[in-house]
């Protein structure tokens, strides 16, 4: 099979592979790089276990084809952590009890990052809105909704 | 969260550490962070993809299987048929001395279910497994197939499982669990109402996020690690053990982390096939599920149904029921004749009722084998049975909760099957839960108490 270079950054670092053309960053990510923080639940882009965020954006990386991330700065749950501290998102996640088996999660914190980034101070409908992509089918949601407005508190805390 | 001290005052000592206290969960850093290792994240060099051949049909005779084009796709390594499993045939609870092992590991002559795993095509890549699964030839003679609980019990239907000869679960009590307490005819003839009802349940899938599977590497010492997200390691481990004919010495399985498994992830069902392709190949093998196998091909929550009939005084007392179950346990009996007998124990509910009749069937039927989930064999006869209690209080001009007070079972209590009733906390339950919900009900169901000789 043809291969083809892509190089990338990811979570700061710089990234290059040749990969089989066709190769989902999904598996480039997991197979190739080692990140395995993004998850595969369905592999056709309805669970959003998978999600990442390439240029600011929140993407499917099952849906999304590596060859096309030439050039990308892509973030992913593994690289939210700066020197060992939890992102808020991630800390607000585990003060609510926002995981039980934990693989919807950092999907879960890919979308809602993206929220935040956009929208600092989000209504209840809107963390609604940014996570229905995403399945869970542990909590019920209630919990991952209640992380998201703490985490958006607290950055407006610690913005005051 | 607010722990009320008036029940059961003179046994608490209300030293809790723990209870009502957050703590935070072991897991979830490793969870928010994305370090937590599920059995997918591991990766190994040289590592084989399996996919599986599924049967089509509901119910066939198997004439021939041709793997020669398979064989010879490019990528391809290995194709397992029913030859190569050394002991084919098994069922998860012989463990515990429940059989007759009733299934095939891969179908040896027939498939009793669509979707029954028929071959294993082991490759390089998934895409090349793929490919050559859709290349093996099956040839099948259809034969008629059952779906329906009550058609496959009637003289005459087609005979599922010929493990079993007939097509129902043979129990030591015979066709079905029983209880029998009291005179339940005796019952109804007094009664002054009778009400009988049924209830159906549909199978139901757990639709985990993480999909079932297992990664098995083959290690210098010729033992094999298998990294799997089985709920039931050690039922997995014994039962691949009796499957290979291996010693379970030889076996390393390492799991206890599961993306959602709500009784899905109990059945033995990628181990064995996927440690033999190691096996045979040499080289590390990963099965996982496609979403759509997990949705078609992982066992559900098992179809039932529960036939109701209750004797009910005007005075709110029930003083018969009589009920008869159906669980569907599909082609095979994996978790289900358990289930069944857990729903004998289950019924009459948490009421006190002088005259009970149950009995509960485990059928097979054409449809996919039905397994464990969530308080399998009850969750639906609660369902059923509760719904029956608010028809009741219905038909008698009670309110419904008042109407659960006068039956409910009390400390002292017999049951149906002769267990008395010990610690029943349901009065007190009932009475937060009528203050909680605003629902309220005469004083002298709040006065009531667990212990008969308190009120």
């Amino acid at each position: 099979m043809t291969k083809v270079p892509v190089q990338f950054t990811l979570n700061g670092s710089e990234k290059a592979e040749f990969i089989d053309s066709g190769t989902t960053l999904l598996n480039a990510l997991r197979d190739k790089i080692g990140d395995t923080s993004p998850k595969g639940g369905c592999h056709q882009g309805t669970c959003g276990a998978c999600s990442v965020i390439i240029d600011g954006e929140l993407r499917l990386s099952c849906l999304t084809l590596a060859e096309t991330c030439n050039g990308a700065t892509i973030t992913t749950t593994s690289g939210l952590a700066e020197g060992g501290v939890l992102h808020p998102l991630q800390r607000a996640f585990l003060d609510t009890f926002a995981t039980q088996c934990g693989f919807c999660t950092p999907g879960m914190i890919m979308a809602a990052k993206v929220l935040l980034d956009h929208t600092p101070n989000p209504s209840r409908e809107d963390v609604v809105e940014a996570l229905s992509g995403n399945i869970c089918r542990c909590t019920g949601y209630e919990p991952i909704i209640q992380a998201v407005l703490s985490a958006a508190r607290a950055n407006s805390q610690n913005a005051a | 969260m607010e722990l009320r001290k008036n029940y059961f005052a003179d046994v608490r000592k209300d030293d809790l550490h723990e209870i009502g206290q957050p703590r935070p969960r072991s897991d979830s850093p490793g969870h928010v962070t994305g370090k937590t290792a599920y059995f997918a994240d591991r990766n190994f060099p040289g590592m084989l993809h399996l996919k599986m051949v599924r049967s089509p049909h509901h119910h066939a005779r198997i004439r021939s299987i041709d793997t020669s084009e398979a064989e010879k796709h490019p990528g391809v390594v290995k194709v397992l048929t029913a030859k190569d499993v050394p002991h084919n045939v098994y069922t998860i609870l012989i463990l515990i001395q429940v059989g007759p092992e009733d299934e095939t590991v891969l179908a040896d002559g027939k498939v009793r279910w669509k979707g029954e795993a028929v071959v294993a095509v082991l490759a390089e890549t998934e895409r090349a497994a793929q490919e050559a699964a859709a290349k093996v030839k099956v040839d099948y003679e259809v034969l008629p197939a059952v779906f329906d609980m009550e058609e496959a019990l009637k003289p005459g239907a087609p005979l599922v499982n010929e493990y079993h000869g007939q097509n129902y679960y043979l129990y030591d009590s015979g066709e079905c669990r029983k209880v029998r307490f009291g005179d339940v005819e005796a019952g109804f003839a007094e009664a002054d109402h009778v009400l009988e009802q049924s209830y159906q349940s549909s199978p139901i899938e757990h639709a985990p996020t993480e999909t079932t599977g297992c990664v098995v590497v083959p290690e210098g010492n010729d033992r094999f690690t298998c990294y799997t997200n089985t709920q039931a390691m050690f039922f997995t481990l014994d039962n691949t053990s009796i499957i290979l004919q291996m010693p379970g010495s030889k076996l390393h399985f390492v799991g206890g982390t599961v993306g959602g498994g709500f009784g899905g992830k109990v059945d033995v069902i990628v181990e064995p096939i996927a440690i033999l392709g190691a096996k045979l190949t040499g080289r590390p093998v990963c099965f996982i599920y496609s979403r759509e196998e997990e949705m078609q091909i992982s066992s559900p929550r098992a179809a039932e149904k529960v036939i109701i009939k209750d004797g009910v005084m005007k005075d709110g007392r029930i003083i018969a029921r009589k009920v008869t179950g159906y669980t569907d346990a599909g082609a095979y009996s994996r978790h289900s004749p358990y289930g069944a007998q857990k729903g004998a124990g289950h019924y009459p509910g948490p009421y006190t009722i002088p005259n009970v009749w149950i009995d509960t069937y485990c059928v097979y039927t054409n449809r996919t084998p039905s397994s464990a989930m969530r308080g399998f064999g009850v969750t639906i006869g609660d369902f059923a049975l509760e719904v029956q209690m608010d028809k009741l209080a219905r038909l008698i001009g009670m309110d419904p909760l008042e109407f659960r007070f006068i039956n409910a079972y009390r400390d002292g209590d017999m049951k149906a099957h002769r267990q008395p009733t010990e610690g029943a906390a349901l009065i007190e339950c009932m009475q937060e839960a009528s203050r909680v919900a605003n629902w309220p009900v005469a004083e002298k169901y709040m006065a009531m108490s667990s212990y008969k000789n308190g009120a």
